[in-house]
C-alpha cells in the first residue's frame, strides 16, 4: 500500500519499459564505452530519453549545417554524460557512429567531455561543472537581441547544481525573464560519492527554481510520452525561463547499474561485462 | 583611464551593433547614456562574476563582442575557471576591462589588489594581456579591440596618470614601443611603470648611465622580436612591473632570454612586488614606494645592478 500511495503521488517512480529506440541508443553508448574502455555510463544512461525526445521531437537543427543560425541551441552542461550526447548526435547524422569506437583515443574526435571546436553539433565545451546555464542564457539573450526565435535548452546534473555559479545564472535568467531558455535537471539522485540527499541535499528543489523566477514542472525522465507532451508545451510561461525537474534513474536500463554509484564512471570493464550489457539491451 | 575606456566602449557600441556591455555592480551612473540609448545591449548583472563570464561567452558565440567591466581582482581570481574554459578554450572575442590593476586599491587591502593578474591571465592559451600606460594610449588601443581575435584582458590604472605615451609612436597590440633609445641598459616596463622608468632613465643619464626604455604594453603576446633585438645591444635589462615577481613581465622576459639566447644573454634584474601579500595600506604611490618601485628607488637599483655587472 505504501508503494502504491507513493507511486500515485510521484508517478515517475514507475517508468514504462524501454522501447527499441531507447535500447538502440543505449547500445550506441555501450559502443562508446567499449571503444574507450571507460566512460560515465550511469550518467549517460539517465539522459537517453530526454535527449531522444529533444532531438526527435523538439529541437530545430540541421545535421548538415550544424552552425545554422536559426537552430535551437542545446548544451549538455553535465559534460560527463557526453556518451549520451554522442549517441544521439551520431544517430542523427552529425557524424558517423564509428567515431564512438575511438572514444577517448589519442586521435579520436570524441573525448571524455564534449568539445565544441571538434565535434559537429556540440554547442559548448563542458566538463567543468556549473558553466552551461550561464552560456545558455547568454545565447538566449543573443537570440532576443537578434530577434531570432531560437530556443536554448541546458541539461544539468543534480550533483552539478551544487555549484554556486548555477544559482548566479538562475538569478540572472529569472531577472531577464528568458522565456526562450529551458533548464533541465537530470535528477537521478546520485552523485559520485553517494546519494545527493546525503552529499548536499537539494530539496526542496522545485521550490528553489520557482523562487529564482522559473516556471517549473516535474516529469518522469524515462517516460517518452510524458517528456514529449511536457517539452511540446514549452515555454511553460512566456515571460519566465522554464525548468524541468526530470526524475531519472542513474544507469537506467541495466539492472546492475541502476542506482549504483559504482557505475557513475567505469574505467575497467571486462569483456564479460560488455557482453552482459549488450545482452541486457537487446531489443 | 577607466572613463576613457568606457566612453570608448560606448562610442564603439554606437558604431557597431556587435558591441555589448556587461558590468557587475558598478558605480551609480556608469554608462547611463549607453543604457538609455541601447538598452538591449547594456547589462548590469550584479555581483555574479562567474555568471557574467559565461553569459559573455554565450553572447560571443552568437556574434557579439562583449566588453565586461569590474574590479580587476574579481575579474581574474573570482571567475578564473570561467575565463579559462568559457573564454579561452572557446577562443571567444570577449574583452575584460579590469579596474584598478596592481596596487590601485591600496587603501582597501589585499582582497582588492590585483598583483598577480598578469601572471594568471598570461598563463591561459589564446588570451591577450594589455596594460596601457595612460588614457591617451588607452584611447588608441580600445578601437583596435573590436577586431582582435580571442579574449583580451585590459588592465586599467588608477586614472589621472601622467600621459607619457606619444601619438606619433603609434600603438599596435603585441608591438612594444621604444620610448627612449638604448644605452648600456634597457628598462623594460609595462602599464604605469613606464612613466617611472622614463623618470629613472633621466636621472640615470645624468649619472652617466644611459638607459633605453621599452614600453611593453602588451604582456602577451610579448614582442619577442624587438626584445631579442635590443637584448643584443645592451649589457643589462631591468624589468619593471606593478605586479608580483612570480609569473609576470619579468618572468616572461627571463624565460625569453633563457630560451632564445641562453648564456650570452644580458644580465637581468627584475623589479616588482615580492611573493607575499601586501601588509600596508596608504596609497598606490605609498605601496610602490614600499616595494622600491618609485623612480628614486629604481634609479638606485639600476645603479647597483650596473655596478654588479661591471
Amino acid at each position: 500500500m505504501l508503494r502504491e500511495a507513493a507511486v500515485a503521488s510521484r508517478p515517475w517512480l514507475v517508468s514504462p519499459p524501454l522501447d527499441s529506440r531507447s535500447l538502440a541508443l543505449r547500445r550506441l553508448i555501450v559502443r562508446g564505452l567499449e571503444g574507450g574502455g571507460r566512460g560515465h555510463l550511469g550518467s549517460a544512461f539517465s539522459l537517453v530519453e530526454m535527449l531522444r525526445v529533444l532531438y526527435d521531437d523538439i529541437l530545430r537543427y540541421d545535421p548538415q549545417q550544424p552552425k545554422w543560425a536559426q537552430r535551437d541551441r542545446f548544451i549538455l552542461s553535465k559534460g560527463h554524460g557526453c556518451l549520451g550526447l554522442y549517441a544521439i548526435l551520431a544517430d542523427k547524422g552529425f557524424f558517423g557512429a564509428e567515431h564512438l569506437d575511438k572514444f577517448c583515443h589519442f586521435d579520436g574526435m570524441l573525448g571524455g567531455h564534449p568539445e565544441a571546436s571538434k565535434i559537429p553539433g556540440v554547442e559548448a565545451s563542458t566538463g567543468a561543472l556549473g558553466h552551461g546555464l550561464s552560456i545558455g542564457l547568454g545565447q538566449a539573450l543573443a537570440a532576443r537581441i537578434q530577434k531570432r526565435d531560437s530556443r536554448v535548452v541546458v541539461i544539468m546534473g543534480d550533483g552539478e547544481i551544487n555549484e554556486g555559479s548555477v544559482w548566479e545564472a538562475a538569478l540572472c535568467a529569472g531577472k531577464h525573464k528568458l522565456g526562450n531558455l529551458t533548464a533541465i535537471v537530470d535528477y537521478n539522485k546520485l552523485q559520485s560519492y553517494d546519494r545527493t540527499s546525503i552529499v548536499q541535499d537539494l530539496e526542496p528543489l522545485t521550490d528553489k527554481w520557482r523562487s529564482f523566477g522559473f516556471a517549473v514542472h516535474e516529469v518522469d525522465g524515462h517516460d517518452v510520452l510524458a517528456l514529449r507532451a511536457l517539452l511540446k508545451s514549452l515555454p511553460f510561461e512566456s515571460n519566465k525561463p522554464s525548468c524541468i525537474i526530470s526524475h531519472t534513474v542513474k544507469g537506467k536500463g541495466i539492472a546492475v547499474a541502476e542506482g549504483n554509484p559504482e557505475w557513475h564512471h567505469k574505467s575497467k570493464i571486462s569483456a564479460k561485462e560488455l557482453a552482459d550489457l549488450y545482452a541486457e539491451l537487446e531489443g | 583611464m577607466r572613463k576613457t575606456s568606457l566612453d570608448m566602449v560606448y562610442e564603439l557600441a554606437r558604431q557597431d551593433e556587435r558591441v555589448v556591455f556587461i558590468g557587475s555592480d558598478l558605480g551609480a551612473g556608469t554608462l547611463d547614456e549607453f543604457r538609455d540609448e541601447m538598452p538591449d545591449r547594456f547589462f548590469m548583472e550584479g555581483v555574479t562574476e562567474q555568471n557574467i563570464i559565461g553569459m559573455a561567452a554565450g553572447l560571443a558565440m552568437e556574434g557579439f563582442i562583449p566588453y565586461v567591466n569590474t574590479i580587476a581582482t574579481f575579474l581574474t581570481r573570482r571567475c578564473y575557471e570561467q575565463v579559462a574554459v568559457d573564454l579561452c578554450l572557446h577562443n571567444l572575442p570577449v574583452r575584460l576591462i579590469a579596474n584598478g590593476g596592481g596596487l590601485v586599491y591600496a587603501p582597501l587591502g589585499p582582497t582588492h589588489l590585483a598583483i598577480e593578474d598578469l601572471a594568471i591571465m598570461r598563463a591561459l592559451p589564446n588570451m591577450t594581456v594589455v596594460a596601457p600606460s595612460d588614457k591617451e594610449e588607452m584611447a588608441r588601443f580600445i578601437p583596435q579591440t573590436l577586431d582582435l581575435p580571442g579574449p583580451v584582458y585590459i588592465r586599467l590604472a588608477k586614472g589621472g596618470d601622467p600621459v607619457v605615451s606619444q601619438a606619433e609612436l603609434g600603438f599596435a597590440v603585441g608591438k612594444a614601443i621604444l620610448m627612449r633609445p638604448v644605452g648600456r641598459v634597457l628598462l623594460l616596463a609595462t602599464g604605469v611603470m613606464t612613466n617611472r622608468a622614463l623618470i629613472a632613465a633621466e636621472s640615470l643619464a645624468k649619472a652617466g648611465i644611459d638607459c633605453g626604455v621599452l614600453h611593453a604594453h602588451t604582456v602577451k603576446p610579448l614582442d619577442e622580436a624587438q626584445i631579442l633585438d635590443l637584448a643584443g645591444k645592451v649589457d643589462g635589462i631591468v624589468t619593471l612591473e606593478e605586479h608580483t615577481l612570480v609569473g609576470g613581465l619579468g618572468s616572461a622576459v627571463n624565460d625569453l632570454l633563457n630560451d632564445k639566447i641562453g648564456r650570452s644573454a644580458p644580465s637581468l634584474l627584475r623589479l616588482g612586488i615580492p611573493d607575499r601579500f601586501p601588509d600596508k595600506y596608504g596609497s598606490q604611490d605609498d605601496l610602490l614606494g614600499y616595494y622600491g618601485l618609485q623612480p628614486e628607488a629604481i634609479t638606485e637599483s639600476v645603479r647597483d645592478f650596473v655596478g654588479r655587472i661591471g
